[in-house]
C-alpha cells in the first residue's frame, strides 16, 4: 500500500485553482521533497494530505479518506506546519503533558532525552523560547511520535543555519528509519539535496517534475562548456543556460554523459539550478528553448 | 535459554507497538480541558480575585459589625440588613464569572486561529467535536463549579470573621450563624447556579462559542453588535421592541418584571415549572445548533 495515493487532486478558492488535478503516489519509506514557488501550491496540497482542507479527486493517506477521518489519521500521521505555530502560553512541560494525554503513540522518555540534548528548560513558556528553539521542541515532540507518516511544511523557515542543519540531522539520526516516509517542503533546497530519496516540482497547482534522486543524477547534468563548444552545447538542445564568471553552464536532460564530457566539465546539478531551470525557465528564459 | 527470553521479549515489544493503544475518550476530554485552564487562568483567577477583593472590603468594614448587631438585637427588624454583605458577595463574584465567561466564549476559538496555534492541535488525534465539548465545558462545568465554590468558601470567611469581631466585643455571633443558615443558602445558590447559569444560558454561551468559531476578527462585536441592531431596526420600523425584550428576557435569567424576586425568578423556584418552560427547551436546541455548527466551522476553519 502506498503511503499516500492521490489522483486528480484538485482544490480551488473562488476562481483560483490552488491544486490542479495532481496525480501523486508516495511509496512507505521515501523522502519526498516538494519543492515549488511561493504560491505553486504545496502548503494546499499538503493540507489536503492532512486533512485540513476539503478537496476535489480520489485521496488516500495511509489508506484512508483524510478529510473524513482526520482524527484517525493523526495517530499515524504527524505534522509541523510552518515554524511556530506551538502557542506563545503554553509550558514546555505542559506540551509533553498533552501530547502524553491525547496521543496513542508518544513516548514521553524519548521527548524527555531529546529535549535533554537542547537548551529548553522544561520549566520554560514556548514565548520565552527563542524561534530555533520552539522548532527543536517540536521536532522533539513529533520524533517520540511513533508516525508512519510525517509531513514538514517549511520546518525551519527563519532559523539559521545551524538550527537548520541540526533539524536535518536530527531527523535523519534519531528518527528516519526507512519504514517511516517523510514529507518535506523548503525554499532551502540546497540544504535538503542529500536528505531526499525523492523529489517533486510543483508549480501553479501542476507536478512538473516528479523523480527519485537516483534517476535526477542520471537523468540532469550539468556541463561547465569550454568557450570554444557553446555552438555544439546549444545543438545538442539544453534545457537551460546561465552565465557564471563569463562562463557558460548548460543543463541537460536525457543527455549522453560521454558525449558532454566532450563539452567541457560535467556534474550534477544542485536541486536549485534544476529548480531555476525548470520552472524560472518557463517565466524567464523561455526564448532559450 | 536467555536468547529464547530475549527473542520472547522482542516479539512482545513488537506486539505491543503493532497494537495501538487506544486512549478513551474521556481522557482526551480531560486534557483538553486541562489544556484550556492553562490557557485561561482568568477562569480561577477571576472569581478568586473578586473574592479576595471583597474580602478585604469587607475586613474593613468589619469593625461597624458590632454596631450593627447592637442594633438588630433591640430591633429584629434590622436583622435583615446584617445578610446584605453576603449576598453582595454572591453578586460581586457571579458577575466577575460571568465577565470571565463571556470573553472565555468569544476567545475560545479566534484565538486559537491567530496565534496558529490551532495548526498544532489539529496535528494530533483530537477531533473537532471533542475540542468544542471542552471548550464549552468551560461555561458549562468550570466556571459555574468555581464560582460555586468560591462563593461557599468566601461566606464561609465572611462567617467565621464576623464571628470573631462580636466575640472581640463580647457579643454572640449565634443570631448570624441562624439568620444565614449556611446549608440552604448552599443548596439555594446550588440551585441557582444550574438553572440560570448553566440550563438557562446554554444558548447564550453556545451563541458566542460559535461566533468565536466563525468570525475571522473582531468575535466580540460580531457576538454582541447584531442582536443590538436587529432590536434597534425592529424598535425604528415598527416601533415594537419585541426582539429587545425577547433577549433581555433570555440575559435576564428569564425573569418577568412582576414575578421575579432578586436573583431568583419565582418561575425557576419550582423545578417542575422550570422544566417545563418552553422557552427553556428551545434555547437547549438552539445550543445543540449552534454547538454542532461550530464543530463544523472548526473542521473547515484555517489560521488567521
Amino acid at each position: 500500500m502506498a503511503c499516500i495515493e492521490a489522483r486528480g487532486l484538485r482544490k480551488t478558492f473562488g476562481t483560483t485553482v490552488a491544486v490542479d488535478g495532481i496525480n501523486l503516489k508516495v511509496e512507505e519509506g521515501r523522502i519526498l521533497g516538494l519543492i515549488g514557488p511561493n504560491g505553486a501550491g504545496k502548503t494546499t496540497a499538503l493540507n489536503a494530505i492532512l486533512g485540513l482542507t476539503p478537496y476535489e479527486g480520489e485521496l488516500r493517506v495511509l489508506g484512508r479518506d483524510p478529510w473524513s477521518s482526520r482524527e484517525e489519521l493523526m495517530t499515524d500521521a504527524c505534522f509541523i506546519s510552518d515554524v511556530a505555530v506551538l502557542p506563545r502560553w503554553i509550558r514546555v512541560s505542559q506540551t509533553l503533558d498533552y501530547v502524553a494525554g491525547v496521543h496513542p503513540r508518544f513516548d514521553r522518555a524519548k521527548a524527555e532525552g531529546f529535549l535533554a540534548k537542547t537548551n529548553i528548560k522544561k520549566t520554560n513558556r514556548v514565548k520565552e523560547l527563542s524561534k530555533g528553539m520552539v522548532a527543536q521542541l517540536h521536532l522533539a515532540l513529533v520524533m517520540a511520535i511513533d508516525a508512519k507518516l510525517l509531513v514538514l511544511d517549511e520546518p525551519t523557515l527563519g532559523l539559521d543555519i545551524l538550527y537548520r542543519k541540526q533539524f536535518y540531522d536530527s531527523l535523519l539520526n534519531d528518527y528516519f528509519d526507512g519504514s517511516r516516509t517523510i514529507v518535506v517542503t523548503t525554499h532551502q533546497v540546497e540544504e535538503i539535496q542529500d536528505v531526499l530519496t525523492d523529489l517533486m516540482f510543483i508549480d501553479r497547482g501542476r507536478i512538473v517534475l516528479n523523480c527519485s534522486m537516483e534517476d535526477f543524477e542520471i537523468r540532469y547534468a550539468e556541463v561547465l562548456a569550454n568557450p570554444d563548444k557553446l555552438e555544439a552545447a546549444r545543438a545538442l538542445r539544453p534545457i537551460h543556460e546561465r552565465q557564471v564568471f563569463a562562463r557558460s553552464i548548460f543543463m541537460f536532460e536525457g543527455a549522453d554523459r560521454q558525449q558532454l564530457s566532450a563539452l567541457g566539465e560535467v556534474r550534477t546539478p544542485s536541486i536549485a539550478d534544476l529548480f531555476v531551470a525548470v520552472i524560472g525557465g518557463q517565466t524567464t528564459a523561455g526564448g532559450s528553448r | 535459554m536467555n536468547s529464547e527470553a530475549n527473542v520472547a521479549q522482542q516479539s512482545l515489544a513488537g506486539e505491543m507497538r503493532a497494537a495501538t493503544k487506544t486512549i478513551p475518550w474521556t481522557e482526551t476530554f480531560y486534557w483538553c480541558v486541562r489544556r484550556e485552564l492553562w490557557e485561561h487562568r482568568a477562569i480561577y483567577i477571576g472569581p478568586l480575585a473578586a473574592a479576595g477583593v471583597y474580602l478585604l472590603g469587607f475586613l474593613l468594614t468589619l469593625h461597624r459589625l458590632p454596631h450593627q448587631m447592637r442594633a438588630a438585637l433591640a430591633d429584629p427588624s434590622k436583622m435583615k440588613a446584617l445578610a446584605t454583605p453576603y449576598e453582595f458577595a454572591g453578586v460581586a463574584i457571579m458577575l466577575v464569572a460571568m465577565i470571565v465567561e463571556v470573553f472565555y466564549c468569544v476567545d475560545a476559538f479566534q484565538g486559537e486561529r491567530k496565534d496558529r496555534s490551532i495548526l498544532f492541535w489539529k496535528s494530533l488525534p483530537v477531533s473537532d467535536t471533542t475540542t468544542v465539548l471542552s471548550k464549552a465545558a468551560i461555561p458549562f462545568v468550570i466556571l459555574p463549579a468555581v464560582a460555586y465554590i468560591t462563593l461557599m468558601v468566601t461566606g464561609f470567611v465572611m462567617l467565621v470573621l464576623s464571628s470573631m469581631a462580636l466575640a472581640a466585643n463580647g457579643l454572640s455571633a449565634a443570631p448570624l450563624w441562624t439568620q444565614l443558615s449556611l446549608v440552604p443558602n448552599a443548596f439555594g445558590l446550588l440551585y441557582h447556579i444550574v438553572t440560570v447559569h448553566i440550563l438557562w444560558y446554554a444558548p447564550l454561551y453556545c451563541w458566542m462559542l460559535l461566533i468565536s468559531a466563525w468570525a475571522r476578527r473582531a468575535a466580540f462585536v460580531w457576538a454582541f453588535l447584531p442582536p443590538f441592531c436587529v432590536g434597534m431596526l425592529e424598535k425604528l420600523v415598527f416601533g415594537t421592541t419585541h426582539f429587545a425584550t425577547w433577549i433581555g428576557f433570555r440575559v435576564g435569567g428569564g425573569m418577568e418584571a412582576e414575578q421575579g424576586s432578586g436573583m431568583m425568578p419565582s418561575t425557576h423556584l419550582t423545578p417542575l415549572r422550570f422544566l417545563s418552560d418552553p422557552g427553556l427547551w428551545l434555547g437547549w436546541i438552539a445550543a445543540v445548533i449552534f454547538l454542532a455548527l461550530a464543530v463544523r466551522i472548526r473542521r473547515n476553519r484555517e489560521p488567521n
